[in-house]
């Protein structure tokens, strides 16, 4: 390659922020303290095992061996040799369902999430750029759901209308939506009077644009964190909700209605309730101090 | 203006608890006909209109919510499917218990949870200050109910120590509401260290500091008070969690409070029951949500100034 044609690419590199942002991220990663490190190798280590959990299940997480019912792994002192983490009270491997379990809490979770952030920042777009009767209306719904707790609400819904998991789901994403309603709004209020918004107007944007192209990267930091700090909390509506036998509906198993399952026998199989708590736990844990981090790394002014 | 401040939050609560009434009444009224489900199967049509004449369901929309709601006033809930009994007669029996399980765990979460907070804010980055903060990431990310778990496993199972369901003693009242307030209290105590962190460096707090007033005083006088402000608000926007993981922890528990009966009740769809104790709870939560702004506009003139103006 000629000089000419390098020094280009440099160039080019340098004036398009390819270089600039590498450098940023490679730094950034350098601060990581070991502690998020290890929140974010268990995420990961999670997130395989949710979207690869075929392939990590050793048997079929449905099968019965009723003749083979809450046998002790060998690792707990058993004799069971075949299932690494024994069985359940109907004879089902304990370790693939843990894993299918893994699988639909996270991807429950993860969908709930997303529903909630465009649903919340939509709203508080849509008052903040309508104001007036729009505005007091969403304001209004916002406090409705600030006086009636997300489980209540859930449990009324689940009364009414029974439940399945696309409708979960959605149940799930309307937890917090108010937060970031409340949020966006406050945000694209200021927006709004910031140079770079009212340039955009004036040059004939239509709101979508402005909204979705300018204002919202704008704000993105702060979005970001609050899905971070979001993303447990759904995990622990799901898992709470399961484990009162009112979320996730047999067959299918989630770690809330595996760890209900697994309290009947805590004197004998201790594990069966331990482990699905344990991974609960240290997901939740995992995903808060990662948010913790992400705030004060991202954005030290909106450190509180 | 004060009575103004007051007067618009009253006014934006009941406007908050009657969209409340109007949302519980058209949720029922989309997904229940009651001709359907209270009359045998083989009715037939003449039976279901005489049904429906009966009891007002012919009548227009408007005019059911009214009496609806003439009949909630009254105390008048309906009937539970299962049993038959007045539901009133049978939340009346249980409401005492949440309140109290509520009542303990909000002050069990208080007394521990702030100082705690003051605490770390006093003694920033120390050792102390690291470890309460630690410990409260661990309180609000251990799901309740697993914590539960493991306490009757600890307490009831291995040590004996402490009874794991019921509600008779003391002791009974123990787990449950340690359970409960435990995730609270980390959060307040996050909350007390950074409302008491921001106020410290505010230039009252240093001149307080520069004509020699005591570390003490500066705390207790200067500090404290003007930290309150977001502390209380936290309280009160916290009590909607503690009710809602309440509900969790009284059936771990096997506290037979109202939060039992809602899941029972949503199990077996009573629908009057679960819609009773919706409202309930919801109305409380409104008010607790006032008593709040209340306390706010009192703790901080300039807020009742702003607000009322508004």
């Amino acid at each position: 390659m000629s000089d000419n044609v390098k020094n280009e690419k440099v160039q080019y590199e340098v004036l398009s922020g390819v270089v600039g942002q590498e450098s940023k991220i490679r730094k950034v990663f350098r601060k990581v303290p070991p502690l998020i490190m290890l929140c974010m190798a268990w995420l990961l280590f999670m997130f395989i095992v949710a979207i690869f959990w075929e392939s990590f299940a050793p048997m079929d997480y449905e099968a019965q061996d009723l003749g083979n019912r809450l046998s002790v792994p060998a690792i707990f002192g058993g004799s069971d040799t075949t299932h690494f983490l024994g069985t359940d009270s109907l004879g089902r491997d304990f370790l693939s369902r843990l894993i299918r379990s893994i699988r639909t809490s996270l991807l429950i979770a993860f969908c709930g999430t997303l529903i909630t952030a465009v649903l919340g920042t939509t709203l508080g777009f849509i008052a903040a750029h309508f104001r007036g009767w729009v505005d007091e209306a969403i304001m209004m719904l916002v406090d409705f759901q600030y006086s009636l707790p997300f489980m209540i609400l859930a449990l009324l819904v689940i009364a009414f209308f029974g439940n399945n998991v696309v409708f979960f789901v959605f149940l799930l994403g309307i937890e917090g939506w108010n937060k970031y309603a409340r949020m966006s709004r406050g945000m694209a209020l200021s927006a709004q009077n910031n140079g770079y918004a009212v340039a955009i107007r004036q040059l004939g944007a239509s709101p979508f644009r402005l909204y979705t192209k300018h204002i919202l990267p704008n704000v993105s930091n702060i979005l970001i964190v609050e899905l971070t700090l979001n993303f447990p909390q759904k995990i622990l509506a799901e898992t709470s909700l399961s484990f009162l036998g009112l979320g996730v509906q047999p067959p299918d198993t989630s770690l809330g209605s595996l760890l209900s399952f697994g309290r009947a026998y805590m004197m004998t199989n201790w594990w069966l309730a331990v482990i699905p708590g344990l991974t609960i736990f240290l997901t939740t844990l995992s995903m808060c101090l990662l948010g913790d981090w992400v705030r004060d790394t991202i954005d030290p002014t909106i450190r509180k | 203006m004060h009575l103004k401040y007051f007067l618009m939050k009253t006014l934006r609560a009941l406007l908050t608890s009657l969209l409340l009434v109007v949302f519980v009444f058209f949720v029922l009224g989309i997904t229940w006909d009651p001709a359907q489900s209270m009359l045998p199967d083989d009715a037939t049509e003449e039976d279901m209109v005489e049904f429906r004449a009966m009891w007002g369901l012919d009548k227009p929309l408007i005019e059911q919510f009214w009496v609806y709601c003439k009949n909630f006033v009254h105390g008048d809930f309906g009937q539970s499917y299962k049993d038959g009994r007045d539901v009133f007669e049978i939340i009346s029996q249980r409401l005492p218990k949440t309140v109290w399980l509520m009542g303990m765990s909000i002050i069990f979460s208080i007394i521990f949870g702030l100082p705690l907070g003051i605490y770390a804010a006093l003694h920033r980055n120390s050792f102390g200050d690291r470890f309460v903060m630690g410990a409260a990431v661990f309180g609000f990310s251990m799901p309740n109910f697993f914590l539960g778990i493991m306490f009757i496993l600890l307490f009831s199972m291995k040590l004996h120590w402490l009874p794991s369901a019921g509600s008779d003693t003391w002791l009974h009242l123990l787990m449950p509401m340690i359970t409960i307030g435990l995730s609270r209290m980390g959060s307040y105590a996050r909350y007390t260290r950074s409302a008491m962190l921001n106020v410290l460096s505010k230039q009252y707090c240093i001149t307080a500091k520069a004509k020699g007033a005591s570390r003490k005083r500066m705390v207790y006088l200067h500090a404290l008070p003007n930290a309150a402000i977001p502390i209380v608000t936290v309280i009160g926007t916290s009590i909607g969690h503690m009710v809602g993981g309440g509900v969790v922890i009284e059936n771990v528990f096997a506290w037979p409070g109202i939060g039992r009966l809602l899941v029972t009740s949503v199990a077996v769809r009573d629908l009057p029951v679960v819609q009773a104790i919706v409202i309930i709870l919801g109305l409380s939560m409104v008010l607790a949500n006032l008593l709040v702004d209340f306390t706010y506009g009192l703790l901080d003139p300039r807020i009742r100034v702003t607000a009322g103006d508004k």
